[in-house]
């Protein structure tokens, strides 16, 4: 999920919003496009701030670090399982944090003016903040508005979890040894997208009154109020029907039924499981390994070792991630009642961080072997592996909250550098035939050209 | 019978009719605050809570204290058919077993929070309160044994409580829809009989 976080869209969206938020201050929505910008501007606003401090490597975080949600089904390493929450916690967290100025000598009139902005657009923060605060302590009418429609869809959906599974999608797709055909991969990311949507609603709907209970859950639309259980559950037809369709028969059925089988993992397997018992977390990562595999058997229509690979790296990348993020949240999971690791057995959730992040040095080193990349990113890659699993020992040595952090930081931006790198260091499937041709045809005999 | 059961179990949810069939019941939150004549309420919202008179939807409140729901006031349609009137019963029902449930649950952690942190306190020679006044808390390292030991502890009163409320969510979601199919097609005929006329 964390791919989505290294996705240029994303931060140009964000930056858009910021921008949005700068300008003096007209709260006019002339569209409902912008109404659901506006709405979650704050969240990118403060997604922009994240992502500037992840940079920065700021260690300070609230003590209230949301858990991320688990992406649908679909694609999109369930990085998300928690993580989702986890994102828009985060945004609400550094929402309230004070805009901290620009760090320079404020001698210079321009920074003083950048601190003024700075000050008057953190008090419009803290304003907003507290306003929304006042709203959600009144009654309200429980009639769906049209206008506030989109947003609350957007959040039924868990729109932003949507577009990090369905980035995992598209790097499985490219990572996929075959010519790129643009439509097969824009209608694979449309139903992995519809797919997701739809398994992010039932999972709410069946959620309502845990959801209800814990701080990072507790402003969805059906814990709110704003929609009811029958129009999610009519939302969720709606794009999950069409999403495993277009899936089926404008790509293929394999990658239909992958989609369509995540969906009944994620919403009838690990929703309820994670009531019953600490596997739930193994099952999400499965969840969360699927999306990738769906991308490479859209593009090559069969499951190979490369798509497995890919899927295994996923894999392995949730352990760290979600092990590292339930260790703040033990507290709302004992009291809401969920079976996890880090509550019930916090030994071996520590273990398995270190154990996956480990795992995930031996399998960026079967890359090569399996002809997915060349040899050099287990070699570049090994750095970035080693850091992971320097922080995953530090968690499981230390066990508190600082390291937990630590490792759920890294996580963030580890999974997107790693699947950049890979893409960058694809074996390209010219070279492969090349290789063949000269392994197979012996020595003497003219290489046969082929074009691309 | 029910009740006692009910009581057995721990306090979670049993919702059986026989204990909840009053609607007033069902969704006392707070006590009424006897406000005037709006029978067709639930009174019991919220002190001092009732909707607009010209409101024909249901009104969701701020979460309770306790149980961290949001209570729901349901409208009462005069025309309410036999469907609706099930589906209002069974959305009150489940509100209240929710309600009941979770705010005892709520109340019970904190309870046992306060006193696990209390003991360990003592077994540090601590004071619940240190010079400043302020409350002395544990970290969450410290915390931890409690909060496994209160999940191993309630695991099957959540167990049955999960039991129930698919049950419950699944009825109410297709009571929804029978519902909203029988408004659509009356609706339907009460456009076909106007663009007779």
């Amino acid at each position: 999920m964390s791919a989505a976080r290294g996705c240029g869209p994303a931060r140009g969206l964000a930056g858009l919003f910021l921008w949005h938020l700068r300008s003096p201050g007209t709260r006019q929505i002339p569209c409902p496009f912008l109404h659901l910008c506006h709405v979650a501007n704050d969240r990118l606003f403060t997604f922009q701030y994240f992502n500037f401090l992840k940079r920065m490597y700021v260690t300070q975080c609230n003590k209230d670090l949301s858990q991320r949600v688990k992406p649908k089904s679909d694609p999109v390493p369930s990085p998300f399982r928690e993580l989702q929450q986890l994102d828009q916690e985060k945004k609400v967290i550094h929402k309230i944090r004070p805009i901290s100025p620009v760090p320079q000598p404020l001698s210079e009139p321009s920074s003083r003016n950048g601190l003024r902005e700075a000050e008057s657009a953190a008090e419009t923060e803290d304003s907003a903040v507290r306003a929304e605060a006042k709203e959600d302590r009144q009654w309200k009418e429980m009639k769906l508005q049209l206008d506030d429609l989109p947003g609350i869809l957007a959040r039924l959906s868990k729109i932003k979890l949507t577009a990090l599974v369905v980035s995992t999608a598209s790097a499985g797709f490219a990572m996929a040894p075959v010519p790129f055909d643009l439509t097969c991969f824009l209608l694979a990311s449309l139903g992995t997208g519809l797919a997701s949507c739809a398994a992010n609603s039932i999972n709410q709907f069946f959620e309502v009154p845990f959801d209800s209970n814990m701080n990072r859950t507790k402003n969805r639309p059906l814990v709110r109020g704003q929609i009811s259980p029958l129009l999610a559950v009519c939302f969720a037809a709606s794009c999950g029907v069409p999403g495993i369709a277009l899936l089926t028969l404008g790509v293929n059925p394999l990658t239909g039924a992958l989609g369509a089988f995540n969906i009944f993992l994620y919403t009838c397997c690990y929703t309820p499981m994670k009531r019953m018992s600490i596997a739930n977390t193994w099952v999400g990562a499965v969840v969360g390994a699927i999306p990738p595999v769906m991308g490479w058997t859209a593009a090559t229509g069969s499951l190979d070792a490369g798509a497995l690979l890919l899927g295994g790296i996923l894999y392995s990348w949730q352990f760290p991630h979600f092990n590292a993020l339930s260790w703040a949240l033990r507290e709302d999971y004992s009291r809401g009642g969920y079976c996890m690791m880090s509550v019930t057995h916090p030994g071996l959730c520590r273990r398995v961080a270190l154990r996956h992040c480990l795992a995930l040095l031996g399998l960026c080193t079967l890359a090569p072997l399996l002809d997915v990349t060349t040899w050099t990113f287990p070699v570049v890659s090994l750095p970035i592996n080693l850091y992971i699993s320097y922080l995953a020992f530090r968690f499981y040595r230390d066990a508190d909250r600082g390291s937990s952090r630590k490792l759920f930081f890294c996580s963030l931006w580890h999974l997107p550098l790693l699947l950049l790198v890979m893409f960058t260091c694809k074996k390209s499937f010219l070279e492969k035939d090349e290789k063949g041709d000269l392994l197979g045809g012996g020595h003497g005999r003219a290489v046969e050209m082929r074009l691309p | 019978m029910a009740a006692a059961r009910a009581l057995r179990g721990g306090g979670f949810c049993c919702c059986r009719r026989l204990l909840l069939s009053s609607p007033r019941l069902l969704s006392s939150f707070s006590p009424s605050s006897g406000g005037g004549p709006r029978t067709e309420r639930q009174e019991s919202a919220g002190p001092g809570f009732s909707p607009p008179a010209h409101s024909r939807s249901d009104w969701i409140g701020p979460p309770d204290k306790h149980s961290n729901l949001r209570p729901v006031v349901f409208y009462v349609p005069a025309e309410e058919s036999p469907l609706e009137r099930r589906l209002r019963e069974a959305r009150q029902e489940a509100q209240a077993c929710d309600q009941r449930f979770w705010a005892r649950h709520n109340r019970a952690f904190q309870q046992e929070k306060e006193e696990f942190i209390y003991s360990r306190l003592k077994a540090k020679g601590l004071e619940m309160r240190d010079e400043t006044g302020k409350k002395a808390t544990l970290n969450a390292e410290e915390m931890a044994d409690f909060y496994k030991d209160f999940l191993s502890k309630n695991f099957r009163k959540h167990m049955q409580y999960n039991r129930d409320w698919y049950k419950r969510n699944f009825t109410i979601t297709f009571l929804m829809g029978q519902v909203a199919l029988l408004r659509a097609l009356r609706w339907l005929r009460w456009k076909k009989k106007n663009v007779g006329n």
